[in-house]
């Protein structure tokens, strides 16, 4: 124990004084170069320990999994783009895909759009911490618990029968019989999209309240002094300046519903038409012992988020131009 | 303290229209009702014996208060190994969270401030891995782990969630901290501050909301994480794995005895929360507010 | 001002290195993963091979990694309590659903535990195949091993001739379930007869449930397996596993048609089959009034019996699954649970020498959920253990579970497609020809 109470320590301190020594020393060497060479290689310097770790997690295991997606089941044979081929024209696939368009538009709005709700109307009271503390727990319960509370949120019992399921004992209450919520598509994919709204509303809350936080009081104050009311501060000051972080919120959602692989394998597993693509990654991977496949689809996953990337690029120029 | 305490104070006076004030508060309230319920039922659930919860509503025990029982707890806490698991967690979790987050900033500060070629082509690539499937990348690491001789190692574990969180972490410290006023590194610059000082001493500083934001995150993600540990680690490295895989381990191989999970996810959720209701002191307004003049 | 503060942070910096440098130096190897033993078991480890300790004991250490959770991981850890006291072996089981994931990962990374739980015979070949498990012919006593244990397990276990799995539990399935004070009635001699018992509650002679999260479906698979071997004998049923008879074929949707038959006929229609998880299938036996007569399931349900149905012993009785056709009497259907050997280590010996004995396997049995797939073990917790083992043992027709002797790829499928059959039964054709397609690709590798 005593051994480990050290490493953690070391870690814990080491860690940033190694980086922050780093820092130091190459900008004592960056003094020693001419001018024009310092500024040219001080970002490479403060970058290359992240990209280093990128490149070794990230981009590493990407080339090697497009390299894959190119050979047979035994990692063997070059089938050219046969793994390709089966994705794209197996049923299943093109009901995962048209659920994780469901999901993209679904999760951002609802995740983004009620973070910022919340973000919001918690900032204006006392009881803030606690108000933040308690949407945030839903991310704090990790898949694992959310699975079984959501179980018990949709449970279904046939008419006549006592309701264990919180929704349809509301149901029972007001008289309407209970629904089968997991059966019926596409009813069931917003239903498993609730679930992970719910989960990551507090995230987005999290993030845009910090950045809430960052717009000075004074602004909002001269504005409020100048006889604006709240909907026109709202429009005009705060949501201008919180637009890059919901930018930044949203990207990770959109992200994130492509992605979208907890919730529905642990309540689902995509039948029922619940399917979503990480899901198909994840079968043809470990359950179907087809690593070719399963690069194939990663490789779908990392096309298609290339307009995502394309809308945030303009948005930066956009931002850069302004600062 | 006084310079902060102003703005808040001013925050207070403000109430506006009573009808206003109490509309607030209830919409509040039904949002926070709607998102404690499905936990409150698990809750209710977690304290009832597995026969009750199996036929009847967790809603029909809240008139009845003898259907209720420890036992669910008991037989967690009383679960061999779980101290350990708890430290073996905290072991993995806190240089997995210092790391990235250390990392990052370096990292952000340079694509926020510094210019050079390929900058923005750069950051788009960083935010465009935030896509990869952790699980494609197991096998390649896995065996440069093994070659390296460092397989079943907790550094093994620390590096993965590092490489694995920075994508995210860069992409959000980046953006707060290019949201700085531009002014604040300007005038640094011009009173010959390097920008390894103007980073220390301003922008360091100014971003501690979004610090603390990331802080909470990587926690909490590693945290919760089985999948990482489980193959990093090693599934047979028994004494050294996380808190998750012994609670992913209460319910048994057919998907029953998930009553005890219920009592551990509560367990196991205390730590983040106090995590993040401790951090919550820097998500204070006037932290930016002060270094702007006017 | 400056430099100095350039100046004073690498200083500090450069104190805290060297700090950190003499810290790590003087607890040496702190930073390395301190395991109590048993670490990154890679195939040519030799750290296991400690010296003997007194009184002979082997000493050391062996990792374990099953599916097991819960009481089923208390159970193993029962079982294996004599032979850790034994040999002085430290048995470290680690149990994990994602029992494919972590080993697939390890046969491809090299990175393995010891022993492992497998996930079934398929990929037990493939990692043969793959040279990553080894043969077991020089651990076990063959000649005991095979006497002592029923020929099909024996069987499926086999690679090259080679014997690379062992069972060390078991379990029988089609068995059905009833209540003795609902139902009063004997063993009905076909399966005609059952069906035309009279006096079912409310009309629903079974209660199903399929639900079983990631696996739904599995029930399902349990009950068309059971028909296929019934109506058309273990001959298609075996050319059925082995991929080259056809899901289309009159066979195999005459098993369907016999399960809708069943479907049609249970407690709360197929909404309530498709969510109820399987564990809570039965509770309906226990209701007051009762939901159903009858509950087809296998040997294990009983546990759930109890703890989620909240039922008393002597609450539930079963009688097997009766005959369809009499050309093939007496079929049964069974399952278990498969173990290999990954790394060779005198301990890992010693564990699966032990495991396939009958004072392990009986250990197991006493605690009640669980049958054992050595023979000889004789002494049970009750009369319903005693009975589903000897049903087990004396089997006129007897086949492992299909479904888990398939492709994985088929597997899910057929999960899948039992769930859409009972979700629209009017598109059999259409579920069946898609199970085809599957078939083709899944078996041709």
């Amino acid at each position: 124990m005593d051994d480990r109470l050290i490493t953690a320590l070391i870690v814990v301190i080491g860690v940033p004084s190694v980086l922050f020594g780093y820092i130091a020393l190459t900008e004592r060497l960056l003094m020693l170069a001419p001018d024009h060479w310092r500024v040219r290689l001080r970002p490479w310097v403060w970058l290359a320990p992240a990209v280093g770790f990128l490149t070794v997690f990230l981009v590493y295991p990407t080339i090697y999994t497009l390299y894959l997606s190119f050979l047979d089941k035994f990692s063997k044979e070059f089938v050219g783009i046969d793994n390709y081929v089966y994705f794209l024209t197996t049923s299943d696939t093109l009901i995962a895909l048209r659920n994780n368009v469901i999901w993209l538009v679904l999760l951002t709005f609802l995740a983004v759009g009620g973070g910022l709700l919340v973000a919001i109307l918690v900032d204006r009271v006392r009881y803030e911490s606690v108000a933040k503390s308690l949407i945030f727990v839903p991310l704090a319960i990790s898949f694992v618990g959310a699975g079984v509370i959501w179980k018990f949120m949709f449970d279904f019992r046939p008419p006549g029968q006592a309701q264990t399921g919180t929704l349809n004992g509301i149901l029972g209450a007001v008289g309407v019989d209970p629904v089968p919520w997991l059966i019926n598509a596409p009813g069931n994919t917003v239903a498993l999209i609730i679930v992970a709204v719910w989960i990551w509303t507090g995230f987005c809350m999290v993030i845009l309240s910090g950045a809430l936080k960052g717009i000075s009081t004074e602004l909002l104050e001269a504005a409020r002094v100048d006889g604006a009311n709240e909907l026109q501060v709202f429009r005009g000051i705060t949501l201008p300046l919180l637009l890059p972080t919901i930018a930044v919120v949203a990207t990770t959602m959109v992200i994130t519903s492509l992605k979208a692989f907890d919730v529905v394998y642990v309540m689902t597993n995509g039948a029922f038409d619940t399917e979503v693509v990480a899901n198909r990654l994840y079968k043809e991977l470990f359950a179907f012992g087809q690593p070719g496949r399963a690069s194939a689809v990663a490789i779908v996953l990392l096309l298609m988020i290339i307009p995502v990337m394309a809308i945030n690029i303009r948005r930066f120029r956009e931002q850069e131009a302004i600062r | 303290m006084t310079a902060i305490t102003q703005p808040m104070a001013i925050a207070n006076r403000r109430r506006g229209p009573r009808l206003g004030r109490i509309g607030l508060h209830l919409t509040i309230g039904i949002l926070l009702f709607i998102w404690l319920l499905p936990t409150l039922g698990m809750l209710v659930n977690s304290l009832r014996p597995a026969a009750d919860v199996s036929r009847t509503g967790w809603w029909t025990a809240l008139g009845s208060p003898g259907s209720f029982t420890t036992e669910n707890y008991a037989h967690v806490l009383a679960q061999a190994g779980l101290g350990q698991a708890f430290i073996n967690s905290l072991f993995i979790t806190i240089p997995a969270t210092i790391i990235p987050v250390a990392v990052a900033s370096f990292a952000a500060y340079a694509f926020a401030w510094m210019n050079f070629r390929g900058r923005d082509a750069l950051f788009i690539l960083v935010v465009g891995l935030l896509v990869i499937p952790i699980q494609t990348t197991m096998v390649p690491i896995l065996r440069l782990f093994r070659d390296l001789g460092i397989a079943g190692d907790f550094l093994t574990v620390w590096l993965a969630h590092t490489g694995y969180g920075l994508p995210f972490a860069i992409f959000l410290l980046r953006n707060y901290m290019g949201g700085l006023p531009r002014e604040v590194f300007e005038s640094a610059a011009i009173d010959g501050a390097s920008p390894a000082t103007a980073f220390f001493r301003l922008a360091l500083p100014m971003s501690v909301p979004a610090i603390a934001s990331l802080v909470i995150f990587q926690f909490l993600f590693v945290w919760n994480d089985l999948l990482v540990a489980l193959i990093y680690l090693g599934a047979s490295n028994a004494a050294n794995l996380p808190l998750t895989v012994l609670v992913a381990n209460l319910s048994n191989s057919l998907g029953g005895e998930w009553h005890f999970l219920m009592a551990a996810a509560f367990i196991s959720m205390a730590l983040p929360l106090i995590v993040f209701f401790g951090l919550q002191r820097y998500f204070v307004r006037g932290i930016t507010g002060g270094a702007v003049k006017g | 001002m400056e430099i100095s503060f350039i100046k004073r942070s690498g200083l500090v910096a450069g104190l805290v290195a060297a700090a950190v440098v003499v810290a790590a130096c003087s607890s040496g190897g702190a930073t390395t993963a301190p395991s109590t033993g048993g670490e990154s078991a890679a195939p040519t480890s030799a750290g296991e091979s400690a010296a003997p300790t007194e009184g002979g004991q082997l000493g050391g250490t062996v990792t374990v990694i099953g599916t097991w959770g819960g009481s089923e991981q208390e159970s193993f850890l029962a079982m294996v309590a004599p032979f850790e006291a034994a040999t002085g072996i430290d048995v470290q089981y680690t149990g994990t659903r994602d029992i494919t994931l972590v080993l697939s990962t390890g046969v491809a990374s090299g990175i393995l535990p010891d022993v492992a739980g497998l996930p079934n015979p398929g990929s037990m070949v493939e990692w043969a195949n793959a040279g990553a498990l080894r043969p077991l012919d020089d651990v076990l006593d063959v000649a005991t091993y095979t006497a002592e244990t029923a020929p099909a397990l024996v069987e499926l276990g086999t690679v090259d001739g080679k014997i690379t799995g062992v069972f060390i539990k078991a379990a029988v399935k089609g068995l059905i379930w009833y209540n003795p004070a609902v139902y009063t009635g004997g063993e009905p001699a076909t399966w005609d007869a059952l069906q035309a018992t009279a006096a079912a509650p409310a009309g629903n002679l079974w209660c199903i449930g399929l639900e079983s999260g990631a696996a739904s479906g599995w029930p399902g698979t349990d009950w068309i397996e059971d028909f296929v071997l019934r109506q058309s004998g273990p001959d298609v049923y075996d050319a059925w596993v082995a991929g080259t008879q056809k899901w289309t074929s009159p066979e195999i949707k005459a098993a369907f048609e016999a399960f809708g038959g069943a479907i049609a006929n249970s407690y709360g229609g197929s909404d309530a089959v498709l969510t109820t998880n399987f564990g809570d299938g039965g509770n309906q036996l226990f209701a007051d009034p009762p939901g159903c007569l009858f509950h087809h399931q296998a040997s294990f349900i009983t546990d759930f019996f109890k703890n989620q149905g909240g039922a008393q012993e002597g609450q539930y009785e079963f009688f097997r699954m009766p005959d369809i056709n009499s050309a093939y009497a007496g079929a049964t259907t069974g399952a278990g649970d498969l173990f290999g050997m990954f790394n060779d280590t005198p301990q890992a010996r010693a564990l699966m020498a032990y495991l396939v004995t009958a004072d392990a396997q009986k250990i197991w049995v006493e605690r009640g959920g669980a049958l054992s797939a050595n023979k000889n073990v004789s002494e049970y917790p009750d009369d319903i253990a005693k009975r589903s083992a000897e049903l087990l043992a004396n089997a006129g027709v007897f086949r492992f579970d299909a479904s888990d002797l398939m492709p994985v790829a088929m597997n899910e499928s057929f999960w899948k497609a039992m769930l859409d059959y009972v979700k629209t039964p009017g598109d059999l054709d259409s579920i069946l020809s898609n199970l085809d397609t599957v078939q083709t690709s899944a078996y041709g590798g």
